[in-house]
C-alpha cells in the first residue's frame, strides 16, 4: 500500500482516480444513479463506489436496464450484491416497455438499440441527473474520445464535436433541468486492470466468467451456449466444450470462448496472452459497421 | 520496417483465441510482464497529420503489442498503398476519418514490463489549442513532433510553450522523418540546438531530443542502425525510464475536503470523516493540522484508505480523514499544516486559456471551480494577451478569443486557498464556467501577483 518512495502502483492510481470521480458526482449532482448490469466492469465500479463512501452506505441507487434476455446467473448475482450493500435497485424493463408499446422488438432479435429509450424513460421518470457507466476508453474508438463527465442534452444525446473541455481533475457537473451527465469512473482502466483488480481485491463475480463445460453451438465462427434464448438451428450440432464468457451481455447475443481458466488468475493469464479485443471477439452487434458505437452513443446509448 | 499487409491473416477465429496453455513458460513470462507492479506515466502528444504523429502513436501501440489482432486487421483492410498505415489505429470519430484530421483529445493505453502509459493524443493546429491544453493538463511528459525536413516551425514552438505553461515536467522532441533527410546528423543537431535555445527561455526543466522515423520504427523501440552517431535512448526507453518521482510536491500538505462521510448507523454512530484526494504533501495520523477557512487547528486521529486504516496519505491517494476535534468542516474546506498554509485570497492573478467562442472581457461574471470549491468571480482586468507563437505580450488587448491565452485578474465572491501553479499544480489551477450555458470556458493557472 504505502511505499517508501510515495509512489502508487497503476491499480492504486486508477482506484484513487475513480473514487475521486464518484465522490465528486455525489457531492455535486443531485440525483445520481449507478448502472449495474452484473457484468465485471459494473461490479468493479460498484465496489469502488462502496469504498468511496465506506463505512457509510452508497448514497445513491443502482439501476439495471433489464432486456429480459439475461443470463439467470447474472440476475442472481445482481440481487445478491445489491442486498449485501443495502442499496436500492431500480429496474428499467425492456419487456415491460415492449408490452406497453413504447418500444418495438427489432427483427434481428437484438434489444441493444431499444434499451436506449427504456433507459432514457427511466432517467426521466426518476429524475436522475447523473448516470454512472462502467465504460472504458480502451474498449472502442468512440469511447476513447469521451470525457469522464460526458454531458447529455435533454434527449440523452452525445455531441462528440461539442464536448466540454476537461482539465486536470476539475470536473464540470453543471446542468440545466432535463439535462444529465454520464459519468465514466473507469475511463482509464484497461480490461487487464479490471481483472487484476478483481483478483487483488478478491471481488466476487458471476460464475459465467470462469471456464466450465457447457453445451454450445458454433455459429458464424462464434460459440454460443445453448440456453433458453439460444436453441440449435437446423444443421447446427450441439457439442460440449469448456468455455467462459469475456463479457456478459444479452444471453441471445453473447458468445463464449474456449478456455480452461477456472480461476481469476488463469483468466488474467489467458487475457495477457490473447490478442483479441473483447468486444470484437464476442459481441455480434458491434460488427455491423466501424462507426456502430459512435452512432449508438449519439442516440443516448452508453 | 514497414509492416506488410500479408502479415495479417484474413478472417478471425474468435472461438479459438482464448485457448492457451497458461502454464507454459512463454505464457508465464507474458503474465509476469503484464501483471508486474508498475506505475503510470501520463503522456501528451501534439501534432498534425503531416508531422506523422498518428503514425508514431500507432507505432508505439503496435510495437508494444497494445494492438489486438482484430484492430490490426481492420486497419490493414482500410490501408491504401503497400504497407499497413499504423496511423489509422488512432483515428477515432467518423468526422475525423472523413476529414483526415484529429478534432479532439483521444486517450490511448499501452504498457511495457516497466510502465503503463496513458497517452492523450491531441490535434496540433492552432484552432485546437484548447484540446492541447486539456491533454497537457494531466501529463507527466509531453512529446513534441518536429518534421526533420522542415525544422522548427511555429507549431512546434507553440506546442513546447503550451507544455511549459501547463508545467508538464518532461519534454521530448521527436525529430521525425529522419529517413527523408538521409539520416543527417547535422540536420538533427541543428534542430536540437535550435530547440534547446528556445526551451531555455521557457524554463523547461527536462528536455530530451530523439531522432526517429515513426514510419519505419527507427529509434522508437529499438536503436536504429541508421543513426550510429546517436547515443541517446530510444523514445520508448526514455518513456520507460524517465524519473518522475521527484515531480510531485511532497512538501506542502493540501487536502481539499470533497465529501463528508457520516454513516449514522448503529455500528458507526459517531463516525465523521472528511473524504478527499490528497493534493500534495504527506499527511500522517497524529499530525497537527489547520482547517481553512476557519483557521482552527486539530490533529488527525485517523486516515481511512481504500483497504482500511493507514498511517499516512500522500498525493494522489483518495482517503478519508478523521479529526480529533468536532469542528464544522464541509466540502470546499481545506486541511493543511498550521505553519504551511496556502494563501487565502479573493484576488486571483492567472494565465487563462480561453476556450469559448464568446470572448472573455473585463467585467464579465463567471463561475470558478478551484479544488472542491465553487465560487463566482468577476474579471477585473485583462493585463495582456500572449501570442502563443512568438510569446509577445499584447498589452492593448481588450479581450481573449477562443484559444487565446492571457493574463487575467479575477475577484471572487468567497476566498480561495491558493498556491502558485509553479509550486503546486493542484491548488494553483482552476476552471472557468459560463453560468448561463454551463460550458467550461477557460482554464487558469495562478501566477504571483504583480
Amino acid at each position: 500500500m504505502t511505499s517508501p518512495d510515495y509512489r502508487l502502483t497503476q491499480l492504486e492510481t486508477l482506484e484513487a482516480e475513480s473514487v475521486h470521480v464518484i465522490r465528486e458526482v455525489a457531492a455535486e449532482l443531485e440525483r445520481p444513479v449507478l448502472l449495474f448490469s452484473g457484468g465485471k466492469d459494473s461490479i468493479v465500479m460498484l465496489e469502488l463506489a462502496r469504498k468511496a463512501f465506506a463505512p457509510a452506505r452508497i448514497p445513491f441507487p443502482v439501476m439495471h436496464v433489464d432486456t429480459g434476455l439475461n443470463f439467470p446467473e447474472v440476475l442472481e448475482f445482481r440481487d445478491k450484491r445489491v442486498a449485501e450493500l443495502g442499496v436500492q435497485l431500480v429496474v428499467a424493463s425492456v419487456p415491460d416497455a415492449i408490452a406497453a408499446g413504447t418500444v418495438k422488438e427489432e427483427p434481428n432479435g437484438s434489444r441493444n438499440r431499444i434499451q436506449t429509450p427504456v433507459l432514457l424513460d427511466a432517467v426521466e421518470e426518476h429524475g436522475f441527473t447523473a448516470l454512472f457507466g462502467g465504460a472504458r476508453r480502451d474498449e472502442d474508438k468512440a469511447r476513447a474520445k469521451e470525457r469522464v463527465f460526458s454531458f447529455r442534452d435533454e434527449f440523452g444525446q452525445w455531441d462528440p464535436k461539442n464536448q466540454r473541455p476537461e482539465l486536470w481533475d476539475l470536473y464540470n457537473g453543471r446542468i440545466h433541468l432535463g439535462e444529465s451527465i454520464r459519468v465514466f469512473p473507469l475511463s482509464n482502466w484497461t480490461e487487464l486492470d479490471i481483472w487484476q483488480y478483481i483478483a487483488r481485491e478478491r471481488i466476487a463475480i458471476p460464475p459465467l466468467y470462469l471456464a466450465q463445460e457447457r453445451e454450445v453451438v458454433e455459429r458464424q465462427g462464434m460459440l454460443y451456449a445453448v440456453n433458453e434464448f439460444i436453441r440449435p438451428r437446423d444443421g447446427e450440432q450441439v457439442v460440449r466444450e469448456t468455455v467462459r464468457y469475456r463479457t456478459v451481455g444479452d444471453a441471445n447475443l453473447t458468445a463464449a470462448v474456449r478456455s480452461h481458466a477456472t480461476t481469476v488468475e488463469e483468466v488474467i493469464a489467458e487475457i495477457a496472452v490473447t490478442r483479441m479485443t473483447e468486444r470484437g471477439a464476442t459481441r455480434g452487434d458491434d460488427k455491423v459497421s466501424d462507426a456502430a458505437m459512435e452512432d449508438r452513443k449519439k442516440e443516448g446509448y452508453f | 520496417m514497414a509492416v506488410s499487409p500479408g502479415a495479417a491473416q484474413p478472417g478471425i477465429h474468435p472461438a479459438e483465441e482464448a485457448v492457451v496453455d497458461v502454464h507454459s513458460p512463454v505464457a508465464e513470462h507474458v503474465v509476469e510482464l503484464a501483471t508486474a507492479r508498475k506505475d503510470i506515466l501520463r503522456i501528451a502528444t501534439a501534432g498534425s497529420v503531416d508531422d506523422g504523429k498518428s503514425t508514431l502513436i500507432g507505432r508505439l501501440l503496435y510495437d508494444s503489442k497494445a494492438v489486438f489482432e482484430d484492430q490490426y486487421e481492420a486497419v490493414a483492410r482500410a490501408s491504401k498503398g503497400d504497407f499497413v498505415d499504423l496511423a489509422l489505429l488512432t483515428d477515432g470519430l467518423r468526422a475525423e476519418r472523413e476529414q483526415g484530421i484529429t478534432i479532439d483529445v483521444a486517450y490511448r493505453y499501452f504498457s511495457t514490463p516497466r510502465r503503463t502509459f496513458i497517452l492523450a493524443d491531441t490535434p496540433g493546429h492552432v484552432q485546437y489549442t484548447r484540446n492541447m491544453v486539456t491533454g497537457a493538463s494531466t501529463a507527466d511528459l509531453a512529446i513534441v513532433l518536429v518534421d526533420a525536413r522542415k525544422g522548427l516551425l511555429e507549431q512546434s514552438r507553440r506546442h513546447a510553450f503550451l507544455a511549459s505553461l501547463l508545467r508538464v515536467p518532461h519534454l521530448v522532441v521527436a525529430v521525425n522523418k529522419m529517413d527523408l533527410v538521409g539520416w543527417s546528423e547535422e540536420t538533427f543537431e541543428r534542430i536540437s540546438d535550435e530547440f534547446s535555445a528556445f526551451a531555455a527561455k521557457l524554463q523547461v526543466p527536462d528536455l530530451t531530443v530523439v531522432p526517429i522515423s515513426a514510419l519505419h520504427g527507427d529509434n522508437v523501440v529499438t536503436h536504429s542502425p541508421n543513426t550510429p552517431w546517436y547515443e541517446g535512448p530510444t523514445l520508448l526507453h526514455h518513456l520507460e525510464h524517465v524519473h518522475v518521482a521527484g515531480d510531485r510536491n511532497l512538501t506542502d500538505p493540501r487536502f481539499p475536503v470533497q465529501y463528508v462521510i457520516r454513516p449514522q448507523s448503529d455500528e458507526f454512530h459517531d463516525y465523521r470523516g472528511y473524504a478527499g484526494t490528497v493534493g500534495s504533501g504527506v499527511l500522517r495520523v497524529g499530525d497537527e493540522v489547520q482547517v481553512l477557512p476557519s483557521g482552527l487547528t486539530t490533529t488527525i486521529s485517523g486516515i481511512d484508505g481504500p483497504r482500511g486504516p493507514v498511517d499516512e496519505a500522500f498525493a494522489p491517494m483518495s482517503v478519508t480523514m478523521r479529526l480529533a476535534d468536532d469542528l464544522d468542516v464541509s466540502r470546499g474546506d481545506l486541511i493543511c499544516r498550521p505553519g504551511n498554509a496556502p494563501q487565502v485570497t479573493q484576488d486571483l492573478d492567472a494565465l487563462v486559456c480561453w476556450m469559448a467562442d464568446e470572448p472573455l472581457r473585463p467585467r464579465q461574471r463567471l463561475a470558478v471551480k478551484h479544488t472542491t470549491r465553487s465560487v463566482r468571480a468577476v474579471v477585473k482586468e485583462l493585463s495582456y494577451r500572449l501570442d502563443v507563437n512568438t510569446l509577445h505580450r499584447d498589452l492593448e488587448a481588450g479581450e481573449l478569443g477562443l484559444n487565446d491565452i492571457g493574463r487575467v485578474r479575477l475577484r471572487t465572491t468567497q476566498p480561495l486557498f491558493v498556491d502558485d501553479y509553479l509550486r503546486n499544480r493542484v491548488t494553483g489551477r482552476f476552471i472557468l464556467v459560463d453560468e448561463a450555458t454551463n460550458a467550461t470556458v477557460g482554464a487558469g493557472m495562478l501566477t504571483p501577483a504583480g
